[in-house]
């Protein structure tokens, strides 16, 4: 009972459901019963009538009515409700009792099993005495019954049995045992739902009407017991409107109630059983604020009603009891859909019932002094007739005790009882409780205080470990919040039960953050704790904590002398970034970065925030490179340089030579470390993280010059200040080498660009192993690698194999103060803009802080150089005469005419020029024009060929006329420097194909007078015989002789000639005359012909000797 | 009238706390700092609607059965908390909102002081006497 006394009755708390006994299944033996008891007891879903059924034997006893009383008025009632009386109508009074028995319509022995069945309803009628309890009857039949009228059999029978066992017909079941059992029984139950609602309303009916007879005076009890039972039987009949309106009722009833000491617990009962059923039904009519409101009600009415002072905790478990209950039902509504919101949430009452119950406990704890129970009986036992009566005096309504011995004896028993209770568990299971709502509900600050008072009653519970574990938890949540009042508090807590538990580093850690900075605690206490401190570093035992009882205290004495004898481990390492402890510890490189050739120096500071000046054992750094950590160790024996003065700041120096493998990477601190305490007694190692800083420190957003936030007002501002640099760059030694390159800007296209390269010694040493990596800058564009060639030998050309850089070309040795001269040639391809890098590198010895080290030195000189074309060529296509051509004529000579133009700024020598790959053929193997030939900016060069294009090969329109090589070189380049072979792929010619060809023999003048013989060739050159018609013009000019008009046949591939005498008559140019063609197949070219035949030619004058040659001859 | 006033830092570390018992600080101590549950969520809540027209005064955070803790947010996050005893219920809305008025102009003050370091605790006599004023008003 002990922990139970104040849990709500089942019957209050569970959903009240009409009840419904059904006798006359044999569920044992007889499978027919069987399935169909099934069907009424399985899968009771939402979805089907809340009935609660039961099987009863057919004789079974239902509780007795209580004869009636017809006079209230001399009835003093003895208390508010009866302990069985929610029971007694859920599960024992049945609304409606169902006897069910086989027999068919048509059965043979009809009279008998009519009368059997009618003695089985009297069986049950006489057990139901008094009671307004119905009885129905189910038949359970074979046979499918036949729809309602056809069976005349049926319908007469049925009124026959009805009329034997007195029951009306709508009191007549029947039940097929057929196939569709389930949607008869179904039906069943519908109709068995009314009528338990007729019998629960006909129920409220009954005690409404006791009202009339009550007085205000002496039946206070019972207007609460009546509105309690009449909303009751409501909810029995699922009328929850009306259930809640009654319980209301009930509940500002009851408060009206006289209340004094003896019956404030009923009064105080009752109202939590009327609250707890108006916040249950609010919260199912989806009305939760109705139900909130309703228990902030029946919180400020109840709390002052603490009742007798002695029994004071009862108050508090009571006041308990209700918040959980509220909790749990509001908890259960959010699981059933119910939205919770941040400050409205089971959360807050389960705390409240925490507290509550904290309370309890406190008061429980005032009760020790109660000496043991001397008497034989124990007034406590027996049940109780009434909720929330005393066992001793039950039915007593007077306001003083009936007997004042026995009640003494009673809260006697009573508290004594209550000082078995384990407050503790009930405590933190509400706070788990409460922690598990905040949690869910987003209120993380919440959570952190209920489990520091979870942490708490553990503690005081004596679960040490347990308390540990959760306020360790939340101290990092308060700590990085910077709680430190709050977080002094935990700590103290928890330093208590580090020392009652004997955990030694517990104790230490705890121990050194109450020293630490962020404690709030006072001098004398920091004191107290140094001391123990010291004493626990010394392998001691330290004092006890005070407001330790002295029983654990010495529980505690012997767990730490245990512990001291045992031969564990007294070295102790604390990882400080979870902590802030009373050492601070900061370290940083004096420069971010160093050259190899440099001393590496760090700082490290070191500060003590404890009251007493304490000395540490050792002092380390520990690097990324473990091979310097040897150098920055501070174990010296001498004890001054090792004592720190509370809020003074020393300073550490430590020095190392960087190694030449670590040029060009972080030397990092990765950690440091503090010991204290010695290797005779207990050591600590605080070990820090990176270069210092704690749980504190660590806040980004803490400004670096700022103040102190924390309490401790002793601050110098100078440890604020030190800032924290971790790591530091190792860089290679700076190269005390001149790098000089000279060269003519800007390159040309494929010329071998030369850029001279000195280095220059300014070393002291001599530079060793000096080598050269030259050429294009990496990085820049994919295609620059393609068209770009380094090389170091300007005697032959570069070709595809030839790199766009060239690494590490040795230099060999070079001594102090001389100079390396190295060129370097680049070929660019294309034009644009180039990075070339040249990068020397060497390797020298040095000597640093006594050491002899190999430094590798380098240096980069970048430079960007942009490269032109040196000249532009073109070509031109010519005819014989020197017109320009568009097409050219197959077989026939052509000229071209190429042009060079020079756009270098440096002059340009032009070694030679030479056709390659022509696809049209030389007319004539003749000497190429340009030799030797030096071109300065925006000249030209020009040659031309005479041509012939070969004869129409396929069906090729163009054709290549092949390339122009040009063999050049700057002209100021050495005459060994090789020449440059530039070659330009000259234009595609135009082809066009001659089925008629026609030229003249004509000598190249004429004279008056004188014959001019003309023969004319033409030339078919198709594959068909052609038709041509020729006719000559008669000119001014000229007489002539011949065929004036002529038709001719000229076979496929065949000439034919044409003699003229022409006979000049002006002297001068003179227009020939002109031949007319025409070629009866092909008009189109006819024309076209003429360009071919001269058009005019030059006429001397007569001479004189001729003149007389002529006379002569006349 | 306040039994317990105190100024939150941005990053959510105590500024300031006075209470009426000194024996019950730590109490509130945890008071406060659990409202600020209830604070960040607010202040969340009002990001996401209007941001300009943000009301300062936070109104009730949540009754305890004791105490009712009122906040305020100023535009630069620094909060303010004042709890009120539950049986005063002469306190109204508009009154709770003239304190935090107050508290805030002399918060302003204090901040323009150039000797006192932002973030760092507040140690003003002005303050205090502001503060003072606000607490013994109950008596």
């Amino acid at each position: 009972m002990a922990g139970l006394q104040w849990e709500l009755p089942t019957e209050l708390c569970c959903r009240p459901m009409a009840f419904v006994a059904l006798t006359g299944l044999d569920v044992v033996y007889n499978a027919v019963h069987r399935a169909i008891w099934d069907v009424f007891s399985a899968n009771r879903r939402a979805d089907r009538v809340p009935i609660s059924f039961k099987i009863l034997p057919g004789d079974h006893e239902y509780p007795k009515c209580r004869t009636k009383r017809t006079s209230y008025e001399w009835y003093i009632p003895k208390g508010i409700l009866k302990t069985s009386w929610m029971n007694k109508h859920l599960n024992e009074v049945p609304a409606l009792v169902v006897v069910f028995y086989e027999l068919d319509w048509d059965d043979s022995q009809w009279k008998e099993k009519q009368s059997e069945c009618a003695t089985k309803v009297e069986i049950v009628r006489s057990s139901l005495q008094s009671r307004n309890t119905k009885v129905a009857v189910v038949l359970i039949q074979k046979k499918t019954p036949l729809p309602p009228g056809e069976d005349l059999v049926a319908s007469e029978r049925a009124a026959a049995i009805c009329h034997a066992c007195d029951l009306s017909g709508k009191s007549l079941f029947v039940l097929p045992h057929t196939d569709h059992l389930v949607g008869y029984i179904i039906r069943l139950e519908n109709a068995f739902y009314e009528h338990a609602q007729t019998y629960y309303y006909n129920e409220i009916r009954r005690v409404k009407s006791h009202k009339e007879f009550l007085n205000k005076t002496t039946h206070q009890l019972l207007f609460v017991r009546h509105q309690f039972k009449i909303a009751f039987f409501s909810e029995l009949k699922q009328d929850t409107q009306n259930a809640l309106k009654h319980y209301r009722s009930a509940y500002s009833l009851v408060h009206e109630l006289r209340a004094h000491e003896s019956n404030m617990l009923e009064i105080k009962t009752l109202a939590g059983f009327l609250n707890y059923k108006v916040c249950r039904l609010c919260f199912q009519h989806n009305t939760p604020l109705d139900a909130i409101a309703q228990f902030r009600k029946h919180i400020d009415l109840c709390k002052k009603k603490i009742g007798s002072a002695e029994l004071a905790f009862e108050h508090a478990a009571w006041m308990a009891k209700q918040f959980q209950c509220f909790g749990e039902l509001f908890d259960d509504a959010i699981k059933m859909g119910l939205p919770p919101i941040q400050t409205q949430n089971p959360g807050f009452y389960y705390q409240q019932a925490a507290y509550y119950s904290q309370e309890r406990k406190r008061l429980a704890l005032q009760l020790s002094q109660v000496g043991p129970m001397h008497s034989s009986s124990d007034p406590l036992s027996g049940g109780l007739d009434y909720y929330g009566q005393r066992p001793w005096r039950q039915g007593h309504q007077s306001i003083d005790p009936p007997d004042l011995d026995k009640e003494k004896k009673g809260i006697v028993a009573l508290q004594l009882q209550e000082r078995d209770i384990p407050h503790s568990e009930l405590i933190i299971t509400l706070l788990s409780n409460a922690v598990a709502q905040f949690k869910k509900y987003k209120c993380p600050r919440m959570k952190s205080n209920l489990m520091v008072q979870m942490g708490e009653e553990y503690y005081h519970a004596q679960d040490y470990a347990k308390a540990l574990k959760l306020l360790d938890y939340v101290m990092c949540d308060y700590r990085t919040e910077r709680w430190c009042g709050i977080q002094t508090a935990i700590l103290s807590t928890a330093l208590h039960c580090a020392y009652l538990m004997a955990s030694v580093k517990d104790y230490i850690v705890f121990s050194m953050e109450l020293l630490g900075r962020a404690s709030t605690l006072k001098k004398e206490q920091k004191l107290r704790i140094e001391h123990n401190f010291i004493q626990v570093l010394k392998n001691k035992t330290p004092d006890a904590e005070p407001q330790c009882d002295h029983v654990s205290a010495q529980a505690a004495q012997s767990l730490w002398n245990e512990c001291m004898a045992s031969a564990g481990s007294n070295e102790f390492i604390i990882d400080v970034q979870d902590y802030i402890p009373f050492i601070q510890c900061k370290a940083k490189f004096r420069s971010p970065s160093f050259h190899v050739d440099e001393v590496v120096r760090l700082q490290v500071f070191v500060r003590a925030d404890c009251p007493h000046p304490v000395s540490f054992t050792k002092l380390a750094v520990t690097l990324n490179n473990p091979e310097y950590n040897q150098r920055c160790v501070l174990e010296s024996s001498s004890q001054e340089c090792k004592s720190l003065v509370p809020g003074k700041t020393k300073c550490y120096n430590f020095s190392f030579v960087a190694k030449t493998k670590d040029v060009g990477k972080k030397v990092e601190m990765t950690g440091m470390e503090v010991m204290l305490g010695s290797a005779t007694g207990r050591s600590v190692i605080l070990r820090w993280r990176g270069a210092g800083g704690d749980a504190a420190t660590s806040h980004d957003f803490l400004p670096p010059s700022n103040k102190s936030f924390w309490p401790d007002q002793e601050e110098d501002l100078d440890w604020d200040c030190i800032s924290i640099l971790q790591s530091t760059m190792i860089l290679s030694r700076v190269p005390k080498i001149h790098v000089d390159l000279s060269h003519q800007p800007p390159a040309l296209t494929n010329e071998m660009y030369c850029i001279s390269c000195t280095v220059q010694s300014l070393e002291e040493g001599v530079a060793k192993d000096v080598k050269l990596t030259a050429g294009l800058k990496p990085g820049q564009d994919a295609n620059l690698t393609q068209t770009t060639r380094v090389t170091l030998d300007n005697s032959k050309a570069c070709d595809d194999s030839t790199p766009s850089l060239l690494p590490d070309v040795l230099l060999g040795d070079l001594k102090a103060g001389k100079k390396l001269d190295r060129c370097v040639y680049v070929s660019s391809l294309t034009t644009g803009p180039r990075l070339l890098l040249f990068h020397i590198a060497y390797s020298i010895d040095v000597i640093v802080d006594g050491q002899q080290i190999e430094c590798k030195c380098q240096k980069d000189v970048s430079i960007a150089i942009e490269t032109f074309v040196p000249f532009e060529v073109s070509a031109n296509f010519l005819s014989t005469k020197f017109e320009p051509l568009e097409q050219v004529t197959t077989d026939l000579p052509f000229l071209m005419l190429t042009e060079i133009r020079s756009s270098s700024p440096w002059p340009l020598l032009l070694a030679s020029a030479s056709l390659q790959n022509i696809g049209v053929t030389n007319a004539r193997h003749h000497k190429f024009q340009l030799q030797d030939v030096v071109l300065r900016k925006d000249e030209c060069a020009s040659e031309c060929f005479c041509l012939r294009s070969p004869p129409p090969a396929d069906n090729n329109n163009t054709m290549a006329t092949g390339q122009y090589v040009i063999s050049w070189r700057r002209h100021s380049s050495s005459p060994a420097s090789p020449l440059i072979s530039t070659t330009v792929t000259l234009p595609h010619v135009f082809l066009e194909p001659l089925p008629f060809y026609i030229h003249a023999d004509i000598p190249p003048f004429g004279r008056v007078r004188e014959s001019l013989p003309v023969c004319f060739h033409i030339e078919n050159r198709t594959a068909v015989v052609q038709d041509v018609q020729i006719a000559i013009e008669p000119s001014e000019s000229f007489m002539f002789s011949g065929l004036k008009q002529v038709h001719l046949r000229i076979l496929p591939g065949s000439k034919q000639q044409m003699l003229y005498n022409y006979y000049p008559l002006l002297a001068g140019y003179q227009m020939l005359p002109q031949l007319r063609i025409s070629v009866a197949r092909c008009t189109t070219n006819a024309c076209n012909l003429r360009r071919f035949l001269p058009h005019r030619i030059f006429v001397k004058p007569r001479s004189k000797e001729v003149d007389n040659d002529s006379i002569a001859a006349a | 009238m306040a039994v317990c006033i105190a100024v939150i830092a941005k990053e959510n570390y105590p500024l300031y706390i006075r209470s009426v018992s000194p024996q019950n600080e730590l109490k509130f101590h945890y008071t406060v700092h659990t409202s600020l549950d209830v604070v960040e969520e607010k202040i969340s809540a009002v990001g996401k609607s209007l941001g300009d027209q943000r009301e300062f005064y936070l109104g009730l955070l949540y009754p305890t059965e004791d105490y009712k803790v009122y906040g305020y947010v100023t535009n630069s996050k620094v909060k303010f908390v004042i709890v009120v005893d539950s049986a005063n219920t002469s306190l109204r809305d508009n009154e709770i909102r003239s304190m935090f008025r107050k508290l805030h102009n002399s918060f302003t003050d204090v901040m323009c002081n150039p000797f006192h370091t932002p973030g760092s605790p507040i140690q003003s006599k002005a303050f205090d006497e502001i503060v003072s004023g606000m607490m013994s008003q109950s008596a």
